[in-house]
C-alpha cells in the first residue's frame, strides 16, 4: 500500500524538493508535486506538506499571500476533514495566516536571520507526527528563518499549553518565541506547524537524522505500521 | 478614489524593528525619543462606489493580521464630490 503524500510548491518555495526527498526516503513513495495555482487536491491523501522558502517573496507578511492562494482553500477543506498537514518554516507561517493554526510568526526578536542547528524538546510524543520520539527527548534539527518569533495572546498560549498542543519547544531561547514555542498542533492533532526543518535532518551525513523520525511517525501512523 | 490603510502592531506586541530604529535615533543624538513603532501604509485606488464595509473586509481578510496588528483607513481627498 503506497503512502499518498502531496508537496505544495508556491512561487518562492525552496525546500519543496528536500521535503519530497525526505517523504520518499521514509515512505518509499514519491509524493505528488502540486502547484499553488492548482485548485483541486486528489482524494485519499495521507499527508499534505507545505515546505519552507519565501513564498511570494514574503510580500505583505510571510505566508500571507500563499495562504490566500487557490490551492490553500483546498488544503483548508482537507485539513478540516482530518487529512494530516505538515507545515515547515514558511509552511508554518502559511498555516497561521490561513487560520489552520493560531498565533502568528513575527520577525525574530534579534532582527537577524537565524541559520543553525538547534536543540528542541519533544513536548508531546502522542501526536501523529511525533509518536516515534520519546516525551521530553532533546533532538537536533536545523532552523533557517527570519520570521520565526511565535506570538499568540495569553489565552491562546494557555490553551495550547493545557491541551498539549505545543509539540516542540526550543531547548534554549532562539528567536523570541513566546514560551520558546517551535511547533504547535491544531486542536484535532492533524495539523502540525514547526519552524525547524526536519527534512534537512534525515541522514547522519546531513549532521543529524533526528528529523527523520517525524516522517517515520507520520508514515507509521498512517499506513498502520 | 484613493484610500490609505494604516496597519500597525497592536500595543504590547514587541516590535524589534522599532526598537532597532529607536536605538539608531539615539545613536544620532535624538535623546528625546521615548519609543518607536513601525507600521505599514497601503494605498488603494478603488472604484468610487466602494463602500467602507468592503474596505473593512479587505483589511480583515488580507491587509492586516488581526492576531498582531490593528488597522485603520481614511479616504483621501479628491475624486469624490463632497
Amino acid at each position: 500500500m503506497g503512502f499518498r503524500a502531496a508537496v505544495i510548491t508556491f512561487p518562492g518555495s525552496n525546500c519543496d524538493r528536500d521535503m519530497a526527498v525526505a517523504i520518499e526516503k521514509v515512505s518509499g513513495t514519491a509524493p505528488l508535486r502540486l502547484w499553488h495555482g492548482d485548485s483541486e487536491l486528489p482524494d485519499g491523501l495521507d499527508l499534505i506538506a507545505l515546505p519552507g522558502g519565501f513564498s511570494y517573496g514574503d510580500y505583505l507578511r510571510s505566508g500571507a499571500m500563499a495562504a490566500r492562494s487557490r490551492i490553500m482553500q483546498s488544503v483548508v477543506r482537507a485539513a478540516d476533514k482530518g487529512v494530516p498537514v505538515l507545515g515547515v518554516c514558511n509552511g508554518f507561517q502559511v498555516l497561521t495566516e490561513a487560520g489552520l493554526l493560531p498565533g502568528a510568526l513575527m520577525r525574530n526578536a534579534g532582527q537577524n536571520f537565524i541559520c543553525r542547528t538547534v536543540s528542541l524538546t519533544v513536548e508531546n510524543n502522542q501526536s501523529l507526527f511525533t509518536g516515534a520520539y520519546d516525551a521530553g527527548e532533546i533532538v537536533r534539527i536545523p532552523v533557517a528563518h527570519h520570521d520565526g518569533n511565535y506570538f499568540a495572546d495569553d489565552d491562546t498560549l494557555d490553551r495550547l499549553e493545557n491541551e498539549g498542543r505545543v509539540a516542540l519547544r526550543y531547548a534554549e531561547p532562539c528567536n523570541g518565541s513566546r514560551n520558546d514555542i517551535a511547533g504547535i498542533l491544531n486542536r484535532a492533532g492533524n495539523v502540525l506547524g514547526m519552524m525547524p526543518h526536519p527534512e534537512r535532518a534525515i541522514e547522519p551525513e546531513l549532521g543529524s537524522s533526528d528529523g527523520r523520525r517525524l516522517f517515520e511517525s507520520a508514515v507509521g501512523a498512517l499506513i498502520g505500521a | 478614489m484613493k484610500v490609505r490603510v494604516l496597519v500597525s502592531l497592536k500595543p504590547g506586541v514587541l516590535d524589534p524593528q522599532g526598537r532597532a530604529v529607536h536605538h539608531a535615533l539615539e545613536g544620532l543624538g535624538f535623546n528625546e525619543v521615548r519609543d518607536v513603532r513601525i507600521g505599514r501604509v497601503i494605498e488603494l485606488d478603488l472604484a468610487d462606489d466602494a463602500d467602507d464595509e468592503a474596505i473593512d473586509r479587505m483589511c480583515r481578510q488580507l491587509l492586516a493580521n488581526l492576531v498582531i496588528e490593528n488597522y485603520s483607513f481614511e479616504r483621501l481627498g479628491g475624486g469624490e464630490s463632497a
